[in-house]
């Protein structure tokens, strides 16, 4: 048998689109809308809780026999809570220049619903090798998301994308610009990201009838 | 296995284990890595003083700070005095002024107490430039910069910093094409009355070729941030206006 069985594998590939964490399983929406105004941040949080979920997954997945059930979210979220600072802490001493890029994401990340959503459907219930494919499998597919809502907010918001101007500069009127085109600023507005999520959750059901609830 | 992990027995005994178990692992972590942290942080408010006064290696968009292992000797290069100033001007020179906690110092005026405004002066081809730290509030938490001034307080040079402002909005004031509007602008009327900056929306000046109105130009969606960098130059600068009172009396 190989490292990855077909089940395996499913784990993975499900949260990418129909068993996607924003748009099917409505988790992690707050932060999706939170910080989506450009690519880069998006990216950056993405990276994050992939390594947040994948390291997550597999402790609590360790320790599922011996949570007492009371307590398992307040356990859970010391898990997640902990390993965030210890990673904080460990960037801001030797990689200075990168915490101060992340440390905004730091509290996202602890308050992400995704996480803690994970933990309690599946890595309670699983081992520790299903555990971390399916925390990777999830933070992959809220990362696509991510970055979808990101590249869309940024073209149309700034005319950027990750910081560079692609559609001309909008204040010597170049490019597009040139013709009277204008950036929409609503588009760096939270509300937009709200709408976005809604038109692809709108096309992903349109093409897969199977996901529409009755 | 047959352990009742609901006792309640079990519960309370393992919420202990679990306390003590993670308390002590990020306390050790802590510890041991705060010497590096401190050297970290102490390095990096060189290196905004420096940025502020224009000693970086910039290209044209990005924002690159003097490199770690040479900010120590161009730090003593280029800042040639630093300053701990009272409420009236009166400077005392401090080699560690550098070091002063802005938001402590804000803390004690709050409390009644008296404030140290530190000071750095620094020499760049033949130009003095006076580099002052401030701090305030944004939208979320605390933001701060250093804004170099020359004897007239016309902005040099600034450097803005957050804690943790909204990401592709209010994070922005580190961007250099709102740090770099600063330049150039005045804080003084011509009667020597402080103005301060204010960080305005619909200033009709968004390339910021006006430099005597006092106003730069605003980061869309970030209105309260950008009234919080306002906020923290008027009030933080206004505390030096003794000291350059003083400071031009002395050159004329």
């Amino acid at each position: 048998m190989g490292l990855l069985s077909k089940k395996d594998i499913k784990l993975i590939t499900d949260p990418l689109a129909d068993n996607n964490p924003i748009t099917i399983q409505v988790l992690g929406i707050c932060s999706a809308l939170a910080i989506t105004a450009e690519l880069k941040a998006s990216l950056v949080m993405g990276i994050a809780v992939l390594f947040v979920m994948g390291v997550g997954n597999v402790v609590i997945s360790l320790i599922r026999n011996i949570i007492p059930s009371k307590i398992r979210i307040i356990v859970q979220l010391i898990v997640v809570a902990s390993l965030v600072i210890i990673v904080d802490q460990v960037l801001k001493a030797f990689a200075y220049e990168l915490s101060k890029t992340l440390s905004v994401f730091v509290g996202l990340i602890i308050t992400n619903c995704i996480i803690m959503g994970r933990f309690e459907a599946f890595a309670l219930g699983n081992g520790p090798w299903r555990a971390f494919l399916d925390g990777i499998g999830n933070a992959f597919g809220y990362a696509v998301i991510l970055l979808a809502v990101g590249f869309f907010r940024e073209l149309l918001g700034s005319g950027t994308l990750f910081g560079i101007p692609v559609l001309g500069d909008p204040i010597e009127k170049t490019g597009l610009y040139a013709t009277g085109y204008e950036n929409n600023g609503f588009m760096l507005m939270p509300p937009m990201a709200l709408i976005i999520v809604g038109l692809i959750i709108w096309v992903q059901r349109s093409r897969n009838k199977a996901l529409i609830e009755d | 296995m047959s352990r009742n992990t609901d006792s309640n027995q079990y519960t309370i005994l393992f919420a202990i284990g679990m306390v003590v178990i993670v308390g002590s692992l990020l306390a050790f972590t802590a510890s041991s890595l705060k010497p590096n942290i401190v050297e970290n942080e102490r390095m990096e408010k060189q290196q905004n003083i420096l940025y502020a006064m224009g000693v970086n290696e910039n290209g044209d968009n990005d924002i690159v700070f003097v490199s770690t292992d040479k900010v120590a000797s161009e730090f003593s290069k280029y800042v040639t005095t630093q300053l701990v100033l009272d409420a009236q001007g009166n400077a005392l020179e401090d080699n560690e002024a550098y070091l002063i906690d802005v938001k402590k110092e804000q803390a004690k005026a709050k409390n009644g107490g008296t404030r140290a405004l530190p000071l750095f002066v620094g020499k760049k081809e033949g130009q003095s430039y006076y580099i002052i730290p401030i701090r305030g509030k944004g939208l979320w938490d605390a933001i701060w910069g250093y804004v170099a001034l020359d004897e007239d307080m016309v902005v040099q040079g600034a450097f803005f910093d957050h804690a943790a402002e909204t990401p592709g909005l209010g994070a922005n004031i580190k961007q250099r094409y709102f740090m770099d509007d600063f330049i150039g602008e005045k804080l003084l009327s011509s009667t020597g009355d402080f103005k301060g900056i204010t960080v305005a929306k619909g200033n009709n000046d968004p390339k910021n070729l006006i430099k005597d109105d006092y106003e730069v130009d605003a980061l869309a969606g970030a209105t309260i941030t950008g009234d919080g960098v306002s906020a923290m130059i008027k009030s933080d600068l206004k505390l030096y206006l003794p000291y350059f009172k003083n400071l031009k009396n002395q050159l004329n």
